[in-house]
């Protein structure tokens, strides 16, 4: 088992898939020779050459089309949306061609492409480099989502992604790319829509992924100190997701937060609490706790950036508020 | 009329001309019955007739092999005909059965026959010029010595999907025919009105790559103009932008009267008809009898007839067919409902 940072091992992934299958391909922004803006391609360019890493021009709308109709013809394109926020330059060809080919043509062709979409604020990013779109793609039918939060699972999760013969849309968050994770040396990918227990718990079960995962994790550690035991429940995959690992621990615990960066309104976690209310109705002890991002663009300075996104101690005091007197 | 047989336009065969006739009257005849059975409330769903452009698709797909890649437009009945689809399974598909090519997830604007290398017509205006693009980068990565083909209308060289695709291609050299069907109107909207330049082939200069005018009414200028194109990608010297000079027949969509066309334009495109003009030159210059243009308009309705037929006698999909498709595998928790 090493320990390897997020970047390094989505790099890896990369990598072994590309020599895995010829297919493989990576096609995006400055991905070459610059090995990307954050660095996560760095060295694949001068391993594959030319013909397997793809610097293009800043044209997201062409670039993810030509990786669309290669993999109509039998690609395996990686597409890089250096920032997420770009990914709306080329939305006809994610959700209107790639996510719905499968589908119109009555299950005739597919495309197979993975989109690699550089998600959450990277500090003092703005409006416009640090938004968390997931619910975007997620309402999109035909494809696809994918959230990892810990090196090992974005590497062994990029390998399915890559692996699916449906279009992937692959969320890495900026402020992980740094974090560190232990690996295994050989690492499998691991199967779409199984969720993973990040700590065990009995009171409640907090929801939460990529960055704020982190924040929950950090929640959680201080409510302990308080007497509240939290179940951190990361669904790894948005679609599918993981309604049998939900449901489990809310057999459990009775209570559920969900956390994420990303706007509350119409975010992620308004699905999971809809599902929770509709199907898990019985085993639910109050009502559904969202510490989601405000209903607001990103802001600049630390300070209303901070104010923003949930961080641990806002997630904490969002479980306090369900918990409230007395549970522990 | 699968493949380029190699044979340029002055020593083309009658029977090739000949098939080249009843290709263009195929699509004619497919495009005025499915508006008829349009109105008799037998296809659900929108038409955009390809009737009077049949030239440039058949003089196009004349000029292709066998492993081309194709993506069209919201009017591409024709195109996927001149590429040898089967109208039955065509009629099928606008009539919402089984038997159609997308097993009726599809319609008019989706047909797909993978095949023939026809990618798809696509709803989208310009939505399909990335994908042929991205087609032509898959063939060039695989050394495949073929090309992609994308239609496209006049309207559509005024989206980003355009520029950014014919930018990819000229820096990447990639082997893609990229045709533009100028009928002069982009949906209601008159080409004066909707772009400064006449000729959409001089944005091929931007681009830094051969911008060649076709008579879009005439199948073999298309064909020896396409012909060209293809040797120029095949050879690895890149795409080529082919713009076909014709006109649309009737409104952007059956159903639309096409009233915002001046008459005598209207009269002046229909009088230089594709199909009645090449018809008289077969006649008049290449010594086929008005006897075998005939004897095509009749098999072509027998074929139509049968495929009608095939249509109406499909099964009707179960509507819980409607959860099916939107992946290719289907994982625990994947709620379609």
């Amino acid at each position: 088992m090493r320990t390897i940072t997020y970047a390094a091992a989505i790099n890896e992934a990369l990598a072994e898939e590309m020599e895995r299958d010829g297919q493989v391909f990576l096609i995006g922004e400055d991905i070459g020779e610059s090995g990307g803006v954050f660095g996560v391609t760095r060295g694949l360019h001068a391993r594959f050459g030319d013909e397997r890493v793809l610097d293009t021009p800043i044209s997201e709308e062409g670039l993810t089309g030509a990786a669309v109709g290669a993999s109509l013809l039998g690609g395996r394109a990686v597409v890089e949306i250096m920032f997420s926020d770009f990914s709306m330059l080329a939305m006809d060809m994610i959700v209107n061609q790639a996510a719905k080919t499968h589908y119109m043509t009555g299950g005739r062709l597919s495309a197979p492409v993975t989109i690699r979409l550089v998600t959450g604020t990277a500090g003092a990013t703005a409006a416009q480099h640090s938004q968390s779109l997931e619910a975007w793609f997620v309402h999109a039918p035909g494809l696809k989502c994918v959230a990892p939060s810990t090196p090992a699972d974005a590497k062994a999760l990029l390998k399915t992604a890559i692996r699916d013969q449906d279009p992937v849309c692959f969320f890495e968050h900026k402020q992980l790319y740094n974090a560190k994770g232990e690996v295994p040396d050989e690492v499998e990918p691991l199967p779409l829509g199984v969720g993973r227990i990040a700590r065990e718990g009995t009171d409640v079960t907090l929801v939460s992924y990529l960055k704020t995962l982190q924040e929950s994790l950090g929640a959680a550690e201080t409510l302990a100190d308080e007497g509240v035991s939290v179940e951190v429940f990361d669904p790894r995959t948005l679609v599918p997701f993981d309604r049998d690992g939900l449901r489990a621990s809310l057999e459990k615990t009775g209570r559920l937060v969900i956390a994420h960066e990303a706007p509350q309104r119409g975010g992620f976690g308004a699905e999971v609490a809809a599902f929770a209310a509709g199907e898990c109705w019985d085993l639910l002890r109050g009502p559904v706790v969202r510490v989601c991002g405000t209903n607001t663009p990103m802001p600049y300075a630390p300070e209303l950036e901070g104010f923003v996104i949930p961080d641990a101690e806002r997630i904490a005091r969002g479980v306090r508020s369900l918990v409230g007197a007395g549970v522990a | 009329m699968k493949g380029d047989d190699g044979v340029s336009d002055t020593d083309l065969a009658p029977e090739r001309l000949l098939r080249l006739y009843r290709d263009m009257l195929l699509i004619r005849r497919f495009e005025e019955r499915a508006a008829e059975l349009r109105m008799a409330g037998l296809i659900p769903g929108f038409l955009h007739p390809y009737i009077g452009q049949e030239a440039v698709a058949v003089g196009v797909c004349a000029a292709l092999g066998p492993g081309a890649a194709l993506t069209s437009t919201h009017r591409g009945h024709g195109h996927m005909l001149a590429r040898g689809a089967s109208p039955a399974r065509m009629y099928a598909e606008l009539y919402g059965r089984r038997d159609g090519y997308n097993r009726a997830k599809g319609g008019s604007l989706h047909m797909i026959d993978t095949e023939l290398g026809f990618l798809g017509a696509n709803g989208i205006v310009g939505g399909g010029i990335p994908l042929a693009t991205g087609a032509g980068l898959q063939l060039k990565r695989t050394g495949v010595e073929d090309v992609a083909v994308s239609f496209f209308g006049d309207g559509a060289t005024n989206e980003g999907a355009f520029h950014e695709s014919l930018n990819l291609a000229s820096l990447w050299k990639l082997p893609v025919l990229y045709v533009c069907e100028n009928n002069l109107y982009g949906e209601f909207t008159r080409q004066d009105r909707h772009q400064v330049v006449k000729d959409v082939a001089t944005r091929a200069a931007a681009y830094e790559i051969p911008g060649v005018i076709a008579d879009g009414n005439d199948v073999l200028d298309v064909r020896r103009v396409a012909r060209d194109a293809v040797a120029r990608a095949v050879a690895g010297d890149g795409p080529t932008l082919i713009e076909a000079k014709t006109y649309r027949h009737r409104g952007h969509y059956e159903g639309d009267m096409g009233r915002y066309r001046p008459p005598d334009e209207v009269a002046e495109w229909l009088a230089r008809d594709p199909i009645i003009t090449f018809g008289a030159r077969l006649v008049g210059e290449h010594g086929v009898s008005q006897k075998a243009l005939d004897g095509t308009a009749t098999e072509i309705e027998r074929t139509l007839d049968e495929a009608a037929a095939f249509a109406e006698a499909s099964p009707h999909p179960d509507p819980e067919e409607a959860l099916e498709d939107v992946y290719t595998e289907t994982h625990e928790g994947m709620a379609l409902r």
